[in-house]
């Protein structure tokens, strides 16, 4: 039998998991639950890895894989369908892959939680959404695990719901991506209703025979895909919802907000690239808003002091550079760094958890330091991570930024200059991070033991985030080669090289001349304004909150009692009234019955006397 | 035919009703109610008589024993209601039996 005929299985697994938790999970016991909770995951993991193994050495043809049919109405049919191409191939490797290790270590940093079983159980829910997405044939079954991760996020965002700011943060998030989902909707509506199905492969073939490049069917559709990934990866203007998500547990932030989920636009955009293709200014735009969002987020991480919203604002920045490679068509490049970033940014965030766990939910940077003894493991895991993020030479962040960099400058020099910049302050704010978590005064930590469930995934995600860059996924039977001569040893690979080597030198000279400090000497005059300006995200929450939710907040409180209750109000009281009317005639007096039938039958037997 | 005119019959009757009407809607005492309703039922029996005379057909007076009948069931289950009644609510005024209003 081929490996490919089990496809169905790798999303079905952790949907089983689900089930069993959500429905019998409360009565586990915790070694049981994480059995499960794991253990699906895992074979799902394994099948994966057979599945593109098979794959990989086979033709590479891509392939397909009809599980059933999902809705099925006159000349609309959703197929339960699986696709495997290269593309997915690799999402599935790196959804199956690092989804399993954050798994893993998930075991164990949630062991002394109460919601052992509830946690595990929303994670399997979004590995199987996840995995829907990314092997969906159609975008009616893309939309559904579209939104199933959207379901996912919300629950795990708000998983420590006794606290309101958790809840209010898993909102937020619910509500912006729902902004962009909307557009996403009624994008798939417009290719159904233009091109009659749902199938992407189909839908990509009639895009390119039956539209005109640059005509306003074409625009208008990739604007409104791009809508959607906008509010997915978080780029501007939808961004603010990923800092605030990082109230959920660290394993969910490295999974969902880091490695997978948030992804998923630039998987959308790849999986649909001839339509951009078809679309230039929308590809232009899709460039541009990587750019001004690798800039701005990497701003706001400069200032943050909260250790997982410096590694949230990274992660808008990186996804920035996607989106940078997305509309410089350099698509293999953005699948390679979102492959890549998977890896060094659940290293970072697992890490970062490691060093939360021994601080006992201790966020604060400015309150750790030295932990560089303390905590071997974290500290070389930080080191790796924030080397392949800023760039370094020879780490796998390195060589994905080098190629998106090169396109980038292929397609205008700004965008590689925004590039550059971007490589710089990376450079800076990530090692910012590790001078002032690790170096300098020793704090004493409460805890340093690891398990070997938190340390084996630590482990082999730095060993991919070192080595990644070796990797060769052959995207290239899915995109077009838009560019093919080789930068050698010129200027935009020093500029590359030179940019975060700049940042990593800038953020030493900071730290060893004391400049990175809670309070910083910079608290004077515009330098303290540009401070709080970036460190609240570019005011966009602020500048939501005049311009959507302060209005909408009147608009409820003025039409506090509906109007439109009024008529149904007014039709419930004519109810009554009539059944008070007729209720009255029920006296309970059997006299008063019976002279009213036999009023009655004088009145019948007068009428039928008379006519 | 004897020189009764059916008209006399059916007024005879139809007067009877009435009267056992006027007693059923009057009279507050439930066997009082029940006796009037026998009233009622009879004279609808006489109409029936004098109706079956008038054409000199059986029927009327099939139709007389199936009403007696009738009567009879009727009697024995409307006397066995107000015992019940009566045993219940120590009472068999038919107004202070008025439980069920609205």
């Amino acid at each position: 039998m081929k490996m490919i005929e089990l496809l169905g299985w790798v999303p079905l697994f952790p949907f089983l998991g689900f089930l069993m938790l959500a429905l019998a999970g409360e009565r586990f016991s915790k070694p049981l639950i994480a059995w499960v909770g794991v253990g699906t995951v895992a074979v799902s993991a394994c099948l994966a890895a057979l599945i593109g193994a098979e794959f990989l050495t086979g033709t590479m043809e891509p392939c397909g894989l009809l599980a059933g049919y999902w809705l099925e109405v006159d000349d609309l049919v959703a197929p339960i369908g699986f696709y495997l191409d290269a593309l997915s191939v690799a999402m599935l490797f790196v959804v199956t892959g690092v989804g399993l290790l954050i798994h893993v270590y998930a075991a164990e940093f949630m062991a002394s939680d109460p919601g052992y079983a509830r946690f595990f159980a929303y994670m399997n829910l979004f590995m199987s959404a996840m995995l829907v997405l990314v092997l969906a044939d159609n975008l009616l079954l893309l939309y559904l695990g579209w939104e199933g991760v959207g379901l996912g996020s919300y629950l795990l965002i708000g998983f420590w719901h006794q606290d309101p700011n958790n809840g209010y943060a898993a909102r937020k998030a619910f509500v912006m991506t729902r902004v962009g989902d909307t557009a996403l909707l009624i994008g798939l509506f417009l290719l159904f209703t233009q091109l009659h199905t749902f199938d992407i492969q189909l839908l990509m073939l009639r895009v390119t025979s039956q539209w005109v490049a640059g005509e306003l069917l074409p625009v208008t559709a990739a604007a409104l895909l791009l809508c959607g990934a906008l509010g997915k990866s978080a780029q501007v203007p939808l961004q603010s919802w990923l800092p605030d998500a990082m109230a959920g547990p660290t394993p969910v932030s490295a999974l969902i907000h880091a490695a997978t989920m948030v992804t998923a636009g630039v998987y959308l955009i790849a999986r649909t690239h001839a339509l951009f293709i078809m679309a230039p200014s929308v590809q232009f735009a899709v460039a541009a808003i990587g750019a001004l969002t690798l800039l701005t987020a990497g701003c706001s991480a400069l200032v943050q002091t909260d250790i997982k919203r410096i590694l949230a604002y990274s992660t808008i920045s990186q996804i920035g550079y996607m989106f940078l490679a997305l509309g410089v068509g350099a698509w293999s490049a953005a699948i390679f760094h979102l492959l890549i970033h998977a890896f060094f940014k659940a290293l970072l965030f697992l890490a970062a958890g490691a060093v939360i766990f021994c601080f006992h939910h201790q966020h604060d940077i400015f309150r750790m330091g030295g932990l560089r003894k303390a905590m071997p493991l974290a500290f070389w895991s930080f080191m790796i991570g924030s080397a392949a993020l800023s760039a370094l030479p020879f780490t796998s962040g390195f060589y994905s930024k080098h190629e998106i960099l090169s396109a980038a400058f292929d397609a205008s020099p700004g965008l590689w200059a925004a590039g550059c910049l971007g490589a710089m302050i990376t450079g800076i704010y990530s090692f910012r991070l590790v001078f002032v978590v690790f170096f300098g005064k020793e704090c004493p930590v409460i805890e340093t033991r690891l398990d070997w469930r938190m340390r084996v995934p630590l482990i082999l995600l730095g060993a991919l985030a070192l080595f990644g860059g070796m990797l060769k996924i052959p995207l290239d039977s899915v995109f077009p080669v838009l560019f093919d001569h080789e930068h050698g040893f010129d200027a935009v690979a020093v500029g590359t090289a030179a940019a975060p080597l700049i940042g990593l030198s800038i953020a030493a000279w900071f730290y060893f001349t004391g400049r990175f400090s809670a309070q910083s000497p910079a608290d004077s005059g515009l330098a303290r304004r540009m401070r709080i300006f970036f460190f609240n995200g570019w005011g966009i929450d602020a500048l939501y909150g005049a311009w959507v939710v302060r209005p909408f907040k009147t608009i409820a409180e003025l039409n506090k009692n509906d109007v439109l209750e009024h008529a149904y109000i007014a039709l419930a009281s004519l109810c009554r009234a009539g059944q008070r009317m007729v209720g009255a005639t029920q006296t309970g007096n059997i006299r008063w019955y019976a002279s009213s039938m036999a009023l009655g039958a004088v009145v019948i037997i007068a009428i039928g006397w008379l006519s | 035919m004897s020189g009764i005119p059916m008209t006399h019959g059916l007024l005879l009757s139809v007067v009877l009703f009435v009267l056992g009407l006027i007693g059923v809607l009057a009279r507050r005492n439930l066997i009082m109610m029940l006796m009037s309703l026998e009233v009622m039922l009879n004279a609808t029996g006489l109409a029936f008589i004098v109706a079956g005379s008038r054409w000199g057909q059986a029927d009327g007076q099939i139709m007389f024993l199936l009403i007696l009948t009738l009567a009879s069931a009727e009697v024995g289950v409307g006397l066995g209601l107000a015992l019940h009644v009566f045993r219940r609510f120590h009472t068999l005024d038919a107004d202070a039996l008025n439980g069920m209003k609205g």
